[in-house]
């Protein structure tokens, strides 16, 4: 039985760890404090090393480097070859990632490997008799499942924004390994990495997400959603209604059948607040929803609701909060 | 081009989802659908078939039932299926069914395997890249442009910011984002043709499946207790603002008292 604490498989978006990863290696600290052993985080990159620090600060006390030209870009063979190394030198108890598209690949691909099991989406992680319990909202957060890993190591992949980060200024000790890559994860060969939305802050890992349903009323009327996004420093998001009009990409859906979020603050434009909206978003802190419609769902579950015209109240709220902010 | 698409019948989008408190599991006595997502995953295939030939076989694990949303893959175009339906495999969590699922693929001939990004009711999107480690394929996950070219895929893989574009030799395991094209509806004709199109049934022991691997007893995740959240509570609803403006400062008040500004 492997016992030695937690290692955290860091998650790296240009050229810094995620929110997510922070956030674990915080968690994982208030963990070992009780559990015991040590906290530690993969590096997995081209160039990554110096994020050994950051994850220093945070509480990690030792950071396993794994750099590669083979790694400068997401494919999830090398990068679970990666992980495996990382697990191999750790030997930890329990690994965390983030519960992204990239961290849920790489875990079922370790687990795959070592005969164990992996309990995703987690947004809670607690002492149970000898291991972890982990809730894990399912169908929507209508239901909270309690799930273990009855493997060893125990595999979570933990939602963005589950957990505190807290700043407790250590430093980790770096050690680099080398891997041996597996000839058939490194066969896709990366052509283009394109940024069609540079530096637009990820809905799942937002505090903040503004979101604009049909009552927007077209694709350049999001430019008002936009710009309230960007007062509040928020993630902009859309229904299904749009993305299916197609005034927005399918990267900006909330929902069942788009992303799921739990952001501190979810603001709900001209959207109705259908079943399968909802599944994407109640889990969020506070929900504020602005609709013309008094009888639209949405205010059942709102936690302030102003029934109005959203092209008249949103710019008026954007204006309001830049003013209350500049006398701030 | 040969494609295999796995496609799964999961719990209907719109269906109340709760776990049974005798095994906590997914009561599925509720209304029963073609995995939404599966569909972009049935449409991919048929639509490099309509471009560069070859077969599009379905495979699905599950009950009797899930024949349903088979022949529904069937009526969309897809040529032939094959069903692995066995007791034993109920209640497998996502690396049994990958397992089970790569058994049934190494009696197939393929260029590549089509799936859907997750299902819509487990939600887990674990599948793809099990099945990729378990055949040693090269796998590439939510796909939001597909082609192929000779014995090469172009794949371009969605990412919060954009795309990655890739370039992979076939075989190679696929999972296709919402939205990479239109799902066509079966026609009357497709529904017809559908009934009579070959589906084959296999049971664990055609496939060689190690039932300690699969099932709940297989299950390496175990679900431990379960409670229902109770729905959230209505807030405040504001009607009688005044003007626009007065209706912000008083939402603006709210955001800022909670804290949340």
């Amino acid at each position: 039985m492997s016992r030695n604490g937690i290692l955290i498989i860091g998650e790296v978006r240009g050229g810094k760890l995620t929110g997510a990863t922070l956030e674990c290696i915080s968690e994982a600290g208030r963990l070992v404090a009780t559990l015991g052993g040590e906290v530690s985080v993969g590096l997995i990159g081209e160039g990554v090393g110096a994020l050994a620090a950051t994850a220093g600060r945070y509480g990690a006390s030792t950071a396993y480097v794994l750099d590669a030209a083979e790694l400068a870009v997401f494919r999830s063979g090398p990068y679970a070859d990666a992980a495996m190394a990382c697990i191999g030198a750790a030997d930890p108890q329990t690994v965390l990632l983030s519960n992204s598209a990239d961290g849920r690949e790489m875990a079922t691909r370790c687990a795959a490997r070592l005969g164990v099991g992996v309990v995703i989406d987690v947004t809670v992680l607690q002492h149970g008799d000898a291991r972890l319990l982990a809730t894990h909202p399912c169908f929507g957060g209508s239901v909270l499942a309690e799930k273990e890993c009855t493997g060893d190591p125990q595999i979570f992949t933990v939602r963005p924004n589950s957990f505190a980060r807290v700043e407790v200024g250590g430093e980790a000790a770096v050690v680099p390994l080398t891997v041996d890559f597996t000839p058939s994860g490194v066969l896709a060969r990366v052509v283009d990495v394109v940024s069609e939305r540079a530096g637009i802050l990820s809905l799942e890992e937002a505090a903040v997400i503004v979101t604009g349903g049909r009552g927007v009323g077209g694709p350049e009327n999001f430019a008002i959603i936009e710009e309230l996004a960007a007062v509040l420093g928020a993630a902009v998001g859309a229904s299904r209604a749009v993305v299916d009009a197609g005034w927005k990409p399918s990267t900006y859906q909330v929902g069942q059948t788009g992303k799921t979020v739990s952001p501190a603050l979810y603001i709900a434009c001209g959207l109705s607040g259908s079943i399968q909206h909802k599944a994407g978003m109640q889990t969020s802190g506070v929900i504020v929803a602005i609709n013309k419609d008094p009888e639209a769902p949405i205010f059942n579950f709102a936690t302030f609701g102003i029934v109005g015209d959203l092209h008249q109240i949103v710019p008026a709220l954007t204006e309001e909060i830049r003013r209350r902010k500049a006398a701030a | 081009m040969n494609t295999v698409v796995c496609i799964k019948q999961v719990v209907d989008t719109e269906a109340e989802k709760r776990l049974r408190p005798e095994d906590w599991r997914l009561d599925r006595t509720v209304e029963n659908i073609l995995n939404p997502y599966d569909e972009y995953a049935v449409e991919a295939a048929i639509q490099l078939r309509e471009e560069l030939g070859g077969e599009v076989t379905v495979l699905c694990m599950g009950p009797d039932a899930a024949e349903e949303g088979v022949r529904k893959a069937l009526a969309m175009g897809a040529d032939k299926a094959v069903m692995v339906t066995d007791p034993v495999l109920e209640g497998s969590d996502a690396q049994g069914t990958a397992y089970a699922l790569s058994r049934a693929l190494k009696t197939l001939e393929f260029d590549l395997v089509l799936c859907g990004v997750m299902s819509t009711d487990a939600q887990t999107g674990l599948v793809p890249a099990a099945l990729a480690e378990l055949l040693d394929l090269p796998v590439l996950g939510n796909a939001s442009r597909l082609e192929a070219a000779g014995d090469t895929l172009m794949v371009n893989r969605q990412t919060d910011e954009g795309y990655i574009a890739y370039e992979c030799p076939m075989p190679a395991v696929v999972a296709v984002a919402k939205g990479i094209n239109e799902p066509r509806y079966p026609s009357i004709k497709g529904i017809m043709g559908a009934k009579k199109k070959p589906l084959a049934t296999m049971t664990a022991a055609d496939l060689g499946i190690e039932t300690a691997a699969v099932g709940s007893a297989g299950a390496r995740t175990r679900v431990l207790a379960s409670t229902q959240v109770p729905p959230r509570a209505a807030g405040e609803r504001l009607t009688d603002y005044g003007t626009p403006a007065e209706g912000a400062a008083k939402l603006a008040d709210f955001l800022f008292d909670a804290k949340v500004v």
